[in-house]
């Protein structure tokens, strides 16, 4: 990092990536700012339920002017490339298909397999940039002995983003920068503020950018509905471990495992999802004794770094970005 | 780093004569046009001087020409001005944006729309415009030139099928302007809007040809500025720099500099198709416009291309910016029949006035670079 290099930095508007572009500049690398037009918001407006327009979101026009503002402040050159039609293939055409099979998708995630670290390193390269900088807080550390990149924790723990990164292959690490990775949230904002950048206090955002509100449901039936599809009839009952029909519910879709609110039952205890049946369309539900489990099936898998397992091996696994890894 | 800029049908930089014009009209002579003492005074008289300027470049008379804000409100004045609730109205497929989101807007409010399609040249047949006709036909509107190919239409061969339907006719004459000869009486438009910045005149001010008996319902309402057709107080300078521009254009056509231009161009297309392998022109044999040129480069993104020549400084464009400044790809292309991954990788060229053989040395000196670069990374060339 010493030497001077082209470096690409996806900007998102928000204060980590635009810190990120601020202090690569600094270091007087030639930096290049990208953000990616990935789904148009105002695409699903006035559909079946979902707000009238949605605002301060990823993609938002509010979002790209406070990135080009900064590259402006800075002075990189800034541009807003459109990965529209591969985000909804991608990404929301699978989360969809994920809920409506019964499992919680990691959007996330899919994004960074197939467009920011993918497309968006892809136009990287196109415009003559060697690395693409992102925001995200996560190491990425090359490793003589095994020649081997790896993905670590970051320092700032409380804003571990790896858990989104998994699926980053070898090359993909190869060409990646963190520099957030070794700094707390507060440092990145004080950074933000010391570059005289006017979003050094903009909030954080947590929600999936293109579910507005959260409200994934109302996203999938506004979504389908656009598309001309019909919303599939995942209707079924509501179980308990033991097998005793409790009630109904609409749609596997409306179900995570782990989820207390909004089952439709009531009983003198807490219930919890504890399993859902996509090929019964049964929702298993019981108190939260019967969510802990002691094995788990995992499938696709990326050790990074490995390539395959070839031992039996102890792993800590992360099964949401917020719970301690076990 | 030397920049050099080929997107002139996005906008023209001001020319150092029009800038000169227009000075005089924010501090020395800064009268509102409507006040009748002396500043006043002064001030209309350049603002009629403007209009005749500008009659004088499209053949028809001064008090036909309706200052507006530019191309987009020339367009709009026009459409919504004729089209009343219940009409029918025809156009084509590759009109710019002003032109068929007014239509869009216009089916939501109860008029019916014909979209004439373009064939694999982007050229309207006017036989199908003629089939389109229905006995509530208000208004046919098809441009003169189209923006990203510079494509002519056959404009004089629709204001006939117009005037025989007794049916008003439209031309978005925003990318000709400047180009080519144009005569109203010769297209028989009732309407033909023209932009200034993009023939040398600053951004923000445009005319509307309205043919004279055509009654316009105006788009803004309050004084009677120009005739009742365009309230609002006259932005007298811009306007002022429209005349010297309209002026400087019309001799333009005779004086030899437009045909500079066409002989760049067409030297620069020539290099460039000779040079890259698997690139062709986006026009077919269609008669062009003499600034534009619109090629294809096979398994590039367009996207990536501009990006990449713009670091370089090369300013060239592909597709539409939509809000946020990404690019959506070309509706005009599309709606010629290119497959979407080659209308992706279609790159614009339009030169002006100011442009020079350096120029355009420098464009055959990094285009052919950046395309090979850009097939070497391509994840589906194979050479």
């Amino acid at each position: 990092m010493s030497d001077r290099q082209s470096i690409a930095v996806a900007m998102s508007g928000g204060v980590d990536s635009s810190a990120v572009a601020a202090m690569l500049r600094a270091q007087g690398h030639q930096v290049v700012g990208l953000t990616m037009q990935l789904w148009n918001q105002r695409r699903l407006a006035n559909r079946e339920g979902m707000p009238e327009a949605v605002q301060g979101r990823c993609c938002s026009i509010d979002d790209v002017y406070d990135a080009r503002r900064v590259a402006e402040a800075i002075g990189i050159p800034y541009y807003v490339i459109n990965h529209e039609r591969r985000f909804e293939q991608d990404v929301v055409r699978p989360f969809v298909a994920e809920y409506l099979s019964g499992r919680t998708p990691i959007p996330c995630s899919l994004c960074n397999n197939h467009l920011k670290f993918d497309q968006l390193l892809l136009t990287a390269q196109q415009i003559g940039a060697d690395l693409l900088a992102t925001g995200h807080y996560a190491r990425v550390e090359f490793d003589a002995a095994s020649e081997r990149w790896l993905l670590k924790r970051p320092v700032d723990s409380s804003k571990d983003q790896t858990y989104f990164l998994f699926g980053l292959t070898q090359k993909q690490l190869s060409r990646t920068l963190f520099p957030l990775g070794s700094l707390l949230k507060s440092e990145v904002r004080e950074i933000a503020r010391s570059h005289g950048l006017a979003l050094a206090e903009k909030p954080d955002s947590q929600e999936i950018c293109f579910v507005p509100g959260g409200d994934y449901k109302r996203f999938i039936d506004a979504y389908l509905g656009e598309e001309g599809e019909a919303l599939p009839d995942t209707a079924g009952e509501l179980v308990t471990t033991s097998g005793e029909v409790i009630g109904e519910h609409a749609g596997i879709h409306n179900f995570t495992v782990g989820q207390r609110k909004g089952l439709g039952v009531a009983t003198g205890s807490p219930l919890y999802v504890i399993q859902i049946n996509g090929q019964e369309r049964q929702v298993v539900v019981g108190g939260d004794e019967q969510l802990y489990s002691r094995n788990l099936r995992v499938k696709r898998l990326n050790w990074i770094a490995f390539d395959e397992l070839d031992l039996t091996r102890s792993v800590e696994v992360k099964i949401r970005n917020r719970l301690q890894p076990a | 780093m030397r920049r050099v800029y080929l997107d002139n049908n996005a906008t023209t930089p001001v020319l150092p004569e029009v800038l000169e014009a227009m000075r005089p009209y924010f501090d020395e002579h800064f009268g509102n046009a409507s006040s009748i003492h002396h500043h006043g005074q002064e001030t209309r008289a350049a603002v009629e001087r403007a209009r005749e300027a500008v009659a004088g470049l499209i053949g028809c008379r001064a008090s036909e020409v309706v200052f507006t804000s530019g191309g987009t409100e020339s367009d709009n004045l026009g459409i919504f001005g004729l089209a009343k609730s219940g009409g029918h109205i025809i156009t084509s497929t590759v009109e710019h944006h002003a032109v068929l989101n007014s239509c869009k807007r216009l089916t939501e409010i109860g008029c019916e729309v014909t979209y004439v399609p373009v064939d694999g040249r982007g050229l309207v047949d006017p036989a199908d415009v003629k089939r389109a006709l229905r006995p509530n036909t208000k208004l046919i509107t098809i441009m003169m030139a189209n923006n990203e190919t510079g494509v002519l239409q056959p404009v004089e061969e629709l204001g006939k099928i117009a005037a025989e339907a007794d049916v008003y006719f439209h031309t978005d004459a925003v990318q000709a302007a400047g180009k080519v000869a144009i005569d109203v009486k010769r297209i028989g438009c009732d309407l033909l809007s023209i932009s200034g910045h993009k023939v040398h005149a600053p951004q923000g001010v445009g005319a509307l040809y309205v043919r004279k008996g055509t009654l316009l319902q105006p788009l803004l309402y309050g004084g009677s500025h120009e005739r009742s057709r365009r309230a609002g107080t006259e932005n007298v300078p811009a306007i002022v720099a429209l005349g010297k521009a309209a002026e400087m254009a019309r001799a333009g056509l005779g004086d030899g500099s437009v045909a500079r231009v066409a002989v760049l161009r067409d030297e620069m297309e020539r290099s460039i198709l000779d040079s890259v392998p698997e690139a062709g022109l986006n026009s077919g044999g269609a008669l062009r416009v003499p600034n534009t040129t619109n090629i294809y480069f096979d398994h590039i993104e367009g996207e990536a291309m501009v990006i990449a020549l713009d670091l370089k400084g090369l300013a060239v464009s592909t597709g539409a910016a939509c809000s946020s400044g990404a690019i959506e790809p070309s509706h005009v292309l599309t709606a010629m029949g290119l497959p979407p991954e080659r209308a992706r990788a279609s790159i614009r060229f339009s030169l002006g006035k100011q442009n020079t053989k350096d120029d355009v040395q420098f464009a055959l000196n990094v285009v052919p670079e950046t395309v090979a670069w850009l097939r070497e990374l391509s994840p589906v060339y194979t050479g």
